[in-house]
């Protein structure tokens, strides 16, 4: 084991010349949930000092893996964001999640001005990678491929807006299992051997309410001056246990309990390895629960725009592990209310009517701050096959009509573009938004029907982006659990 | 080949259809009734099986564990119905969240168009309550329904204490496809349509209800219990929906196939299958059982809290306990009632495991009995046989008009002569007849408040004889206006009103029956003979007692006495017409509540498609 450590720099020495630094970074946030629940989020990050842009070639790979870094330069990608989920967000009962993902797979790459055609590197795009995370990305085409015009802004650096280089997917039907895991995992610098990631075995985490794993890869500063870039792979994996299925109503929750695994080292390849806990919900010592081993190590840090406390457990330090030599961290409910949350923010969305001829999708907002206002962004792809009535669109709030300050749609076309429409609502204190459309359903000719046809057919999700004010102030130089989206 | 198209040959088949007219619609007839009555015949029908894959191979096992505590909640519920004198709301939500389900209530309000006297309420206020069991990693796409109402009195109390026991199951199982939504709905089929419509977003019957906050998707399969006591011998399913709408048979295909691995007594129309189908009182078992069936459906109207899901495409059915099969009794004491939630477990995990909707079996067919079942492609035979008298009598009219009357030079000219005022003479006994029909349809609801102001009857009473005293107005009324517009009626006349007024019938039916096969076909076996032998040469005296007899109105009144009877509880002259008089009443009351269509069809389509007939026999 020692002579391997001694070894593996030499030959980067020898080989990569050196200049290139690389650097590794895993985390596990565990957040107890007002449920019951509990809700574990993996992030492990690796940031990279080398240059994709402009043609660069790179040859020599660390820890960075070398399938994307391909991807990257060949395709030209400035910012790639995939998810693939398992569930639904329960946000009445979870409160909001660290990433939003929706149901299925997701997919929105900006890709760089140098790219002439980008529709067809997109598709090529998709089709690795298709392969690459064994998903049925390839059927991402253009009849489900939108161009959201203000939804989405590139989150690492950027000085190109350009919206002809975005193109954003969504297939709801994707169902994410194990053969989606492992490859993700082989991702990872210390695949499932050590650190953090040995915790993910399939088959605890697929015995959960939420399951969502996605990968992001975005260019980063490497200081203020913002001269040179460097990449950074952030690879996230959500899940959320539930008390009465994976904890036999007991409220009780262990690493052994959720993940049948206990954790015995970090990573060797990483330079921070540290679990949090979120104890903001518990200021007095036990009062909520109780966490087993304490440790004395505490950090703020502002989630979401709110002011959050976590316990911090590093894993580079042996005295962790205490005696044992291994940590399994134990969190004991001494009293939960089931009540349900009342977010600041949320949304659902349904269809209404009933017969095959007419329909309406009923999408309501709810802002439940008492005195603030909210603007929304409001994306909506459509498949072409439900015909949407745009002249039937409606927006409510409180029993008036609510005047939308932004609206772009695109019609489809059928066979070849879904509807797009995109729209800016404020959303008044303390109100239900609600914003209807009517449909038709289309006549398909026999072989567009998917298999099982009486199964019916998948609408995306909505994305819903919105600018949450925070009192505290976005702190730059904190942990990396913080997510920088601002989708919702 | 060539049989219409060679004139000599299609003169020789029309002559023939002419000449043997009658005998061949009597021939019709007799082998229309004989058809159906053949349908109850074992020999004759298919034995039900299970068509869905997704549910017939795969294995589910149901180990649901206790049954007394699912008893004990059920006293739990009765305690607090009691002492909050209704559906104890809070104590249902507190409950279920302690399960660990999404609750959420809502409430509803509706003032009936008159009151309901069987059972006694006007304004209706209520609150339904349902729980969501959200399946772990689902995108809450896709829904079952378990129901159960909370009824008056001591009923259906361990139907709740079931259905909260099944969520207490449920909830601490990880196999969930699909969300399982626990409703529990009061003022039974009034909450239903309100939890339903709120579901759905749609208003079609003008009730008030507050929008639903949490929903699970669309919803694939619904089941609704029906519990009252401790002690069950046996179960029964119920089919009909509204309007004759019937859940796809996979879904009675399953409740068949748990009650036999389980080994529970199952019975539909309340009858148990018997083996011996070729001894008379094998087949006449069989019978009357698909005759309860066949009424049922015409009826209309929703026969369980399932029969409103039907509506929206979800497949659904009501399971009800029953506790009167005593001989059978000693063979469940050793089982007891675990075994219904062991059936009822069972069945939502087959639901669970549906890929798509139920769409694989049949969604028209009858039931001799729970094994056995004749499909639409069997029994539409039947009222084909009715259906085509209509057709040889329009034929034969035809024949008669186009064929000269008179073989004298100018007889073209004759005959524009007559035609010309047959149009009106035709129309105008249409309009007026339509016009009675939609007297029939308005008046009864919209003139109460004048009834009950005039004559010593409750509303309910008022609504149901300004109906019959329109109906028996519409028979006085218009059967000579013809005279008035055209003079003395013609032989002509009548024929072409006739030929109208057949035609119309038959399309009338034949759309009927192909929504609802038992509407139609008990329609046309009383009004195909008085469509098909009406003239105004007959004795009058003799034939308007057959017309009447053969009338919608006394059609209703025989199929009450009838169902009576079938139902094994006959009643006296006396209770039948009261029961009589409450049938019209719930039918009109269906209509307005639920959106059933018998009682407009019948005022606005049938009912002035017979008075066409009635004119024809005064026509002289």
């Amino acid at each position: 084991h020692e002579l391997w450590e001694a070894v593996l720099p030499l030959i980067v020495l020898l080989c990569g010349g050196g200049q290139l630094k690389d650097d590794f970074q895993e985390e596990l946030v565990i957040r107890p949930l007002h449920s019951g629940d509990i809700y574990a989020s993996f992030h492990f990050r690796t940031l990279w000092e080398t240059d994709f842009m402009k043609g660069n070639k790179v040859s020599h790979y660390r820890l960075f893996p070398k399938s994307l870094g391909q991807v990257i330069s060949k395709f030209s990608v400035r910012e790639l964001h995939i998810s693939f989920t398992q569930g639904y967000w329960r946000t009445m009962q979870w409160g909001q999640p660290y990433l939003p993902s929706p149901p299925g797979a997701e997919l929105w790459v900006w890709f760089q001005d140098t790219v002439t055609d980008v529709d067809a590197t997109w598709k090529e795009l998709t089709n690795v990678l298709s392969g690459i995370f064994c998903a049925s990305l390839n059927f991402i085409d253009s009849t489900n491929t939108v161009q959201p015009s203000a939804s989405f802004k590139p989150l690492g650096i950027a000085n190109v807006t350009d919206h002809r280089f975005l193109r954003y997917a969504t297939l709801p039907r994707e169902i994410v299992c194990t053969e989606n895991l492992t490859p993700w995992k082989k991702l990872l610098p210390c695949g499932s051997k050590a650190g953090l990631a040995v915790l993910l075995k399939s088959e605890k985490l697929f015995h959960s309410s939420f399951h969502s794993q996605a990968v992001h890869i975005r260019p980063m500063c490497q200081d203020s001056q913002c001269k040179t870039p460097s990449w950074e792979l952030r690879q996230t994996l959500n899940v959320v246990f539930d008390l009465h299925t994976s904890g036999q109503g007991k409220q009780e929750w262990s690493l052994f309990k959720m993940f049948s695994r206990t954790l015995t080292e970090a990573c060797p390849l990483a330079s921070s390895s540290k679990i949090y806990i979120d104890i903001t919900d518990n200021p007095q010592v036990g009062e909520q629960f109780e966490l087993i081993p304490a440790t004395p190590l505490l950090r703020q840090a502002v989630v979401l725009g709110d002011r959050r406390t976590f316990s911090v457990y590093d894993l580079t330090q042996q005295v962790t592990f205490g005696t044992v030599r291994s940590l399994n961290l134990l969190i004991r409910w001494k009293s939960t209310e089931g009540h349900m949350l009342r977010p600041l923010l949320h949304a659902e969305r349904y269809v209404a009517g009933y017969g095959l001829q007419t329909g309406e999708i009923h999408t309501l907002m709810y802002n439940n701050h008492p005195f603030r206002s909210f603007s929304v962004l409001l994306l909506d792809s459509v498949p072409w096959y439900l015909r949407l009535y745009i002249h039937t669109l409606t927006v409510t709030s409180k029993g008036k009509d609510n005047k939308p300050s932004y609206i772009h749609y695109q019609p489809s076309k059928d066979r070849i573009r879904p509807h797009l429409l995109e729209m800016l609502v404020q959303l008044p204190p303390h109100s239900v938004t609600e914003v209807t459309v009517q449909f038709e359903r289309a006549l398909l000719k026999w072989t567009e029907y998917t298999p099982d046809p009486n199964h019916g057919f998948y609408v995306g999700s909505s994305v819903i982006s919105a600018l949450v004010p925070s009192t505290v102030a976005m702190d730059t130089n904190n942990t990396q659990e913080r997510t920088l989206f601002s989708s919702l | 080949m060539g049989l219409l198209s060679d004139p000599n040959r299609r003169r020789a088949l029309i002559s023939m259809l002419t000449r043997l007219n009658a005998p061949i619609c009597m021939l019709c007839y007799c082998a229309g009734v004989c058809w159906f009555m053949g349908l109850a015949f074992e020999p004759f029908t298919l034995r039900t099986y299970m068509s869905e894959n997704a549910m017939g191979s795969t294995m589910v096992e149901e180990r649901f564990p206790a049954g007394e505590r699912a008893l004990a909640t059920a006293r739990e519920f009765a305690a607090h119905k009691k002492k909050v004198g209704g559906m104890p709301v809070d104590w249902l939500v507190k409950t279920m969240q302690a399960r660990g389900l999404e609750v959420f209530t809502q409430s509803f309000s509706r003032v009936l168009p008159f009151p309901d006297e069987n059972k006694e309420r006007y304004i209706v206020k209520g609150t339904n309550v349902y729980g969501i069991l959200r399946a772990p990693r689902a995108p809450r796409t896709e829904a079952l329904v378990l129901s159960a109402p909370c009824s008056p009195g001591d009923n259906n109390n361990q139907a709740v204490g079931l259905l909260l026991g099944l969520a207490h199951y449920f909830r601490n199982q990880i196999y969930w496809a699909k969300d399982i939504i626990f409703l529990v709905n009061e003022h039974d089929l009034i909450g239903m349509q309100a939890w339903l419509e709120g579901y759905h977003h749609t208003n079609t019957t003008g009730m008030k209800w507050t929008p639903l906050q949490g929903r699970g998707g669309s919803i694939q399969a619904a089941l609704s219990l029906e519990l009252s006591s401790d002690v069950i011998t046996s179960l029964d399913i119920v089919l009909e929906g509204l309007n004759g709408q019937l859940p796809n048979l996979d879904l009675a295909n399953l409740f068949y196939a748990f009650c036999q691995k389980i080994g529970v007594l199952c019975t539909i129309q309340g009858r148990l299958q018997r083996n011996d189908w070729d001894s008379v009182s094998g087949y006449s078992h069989a019978v009357q059982t698909m005759m309860l069936m066949v009424m049922k459906q015409a009826s209309g109207r929703p026969w369980g809290d399932h029969g409103l899901f039907l509506r929206y495409h979800i497949e659904a059915a009501t399971i009800s306990g029953i506790n009167s099969f005593r001989q059978y009794k000693t063979d469940l004491t050793t089982t007891g009632r675990s075994d219904l939630y062991r059936l009822v477990e069972g069945m939502y995990r087959k639901l669970n495991n549906l890929l798509e909707r139920l769409h694989q079996s049949y969604f028209f067919y009858l039931m001799p009995s729970l094994t056995h079942f004749v499909s639409i492609g069997y029994y539409m035979p039947a009222f084909g046989l009715l259906a085509v008298i209509l057709l040889l009598r329009a034929l034969d009219l035809w024949v008669q008009l186009v064929a000269p009357p008179a073989r004298t030079e100018d007889g073209i000219a004759e005959i524009e002569q007559q035609s010309s005022p047959g149009v009106r003479s035709v129309l105008t006994p249409l309009i007026i007849s339509h016009l009675t029909g939609a007297a029939l349809y308005l008046m009864p609801v919209h003139f109460q408040e004048m009834a009950v102001e005039h004559f010593p009857v409750s509303e309910t009473e008022a609504v149901v004889l300004t109906a019959i005293a329109v109906y028996t107005a519409g028979l006085a009324l218009p059967h000579n206006t013809h005279r008035l517009v055209s003079g003395e009626g013609t032989e002509q006349g009548w024929r072409v009103l006739k030929l109208v007024a057949v035609l119309y019938l038959a399309v009338l039916l034949g759309c009927t029956a192909l929504i609802n096969f038992s509407l139609g076909f008990i329609l046309a076996l009383t009004m195909v003979p008085v469509a098909a032998f009406v003239t105004p040469d007959v004795p009058k005296v003799l034939s308007a007692i057959v017309f009447v007899i053969l009338s919608p109105a006394c059609t209703l009144l025989f199929s009450v006495f009838l169902f009576q009877e079938l139902q094994d509880m006959p009643v006296s002259l006396q209770d039948g017409w009261m029961l009589y008089i409450s049938v019209i009443s719930q039918g009109i009351l269906d209509h307005y509540l639920f959106g059933s269509l018998v009682y407009p069809l019948i005022a606005l389509m049938v009912y002035p498609c017979w008075l066409l007939f009635w004119n024809i026999l005064f026509w002289k």
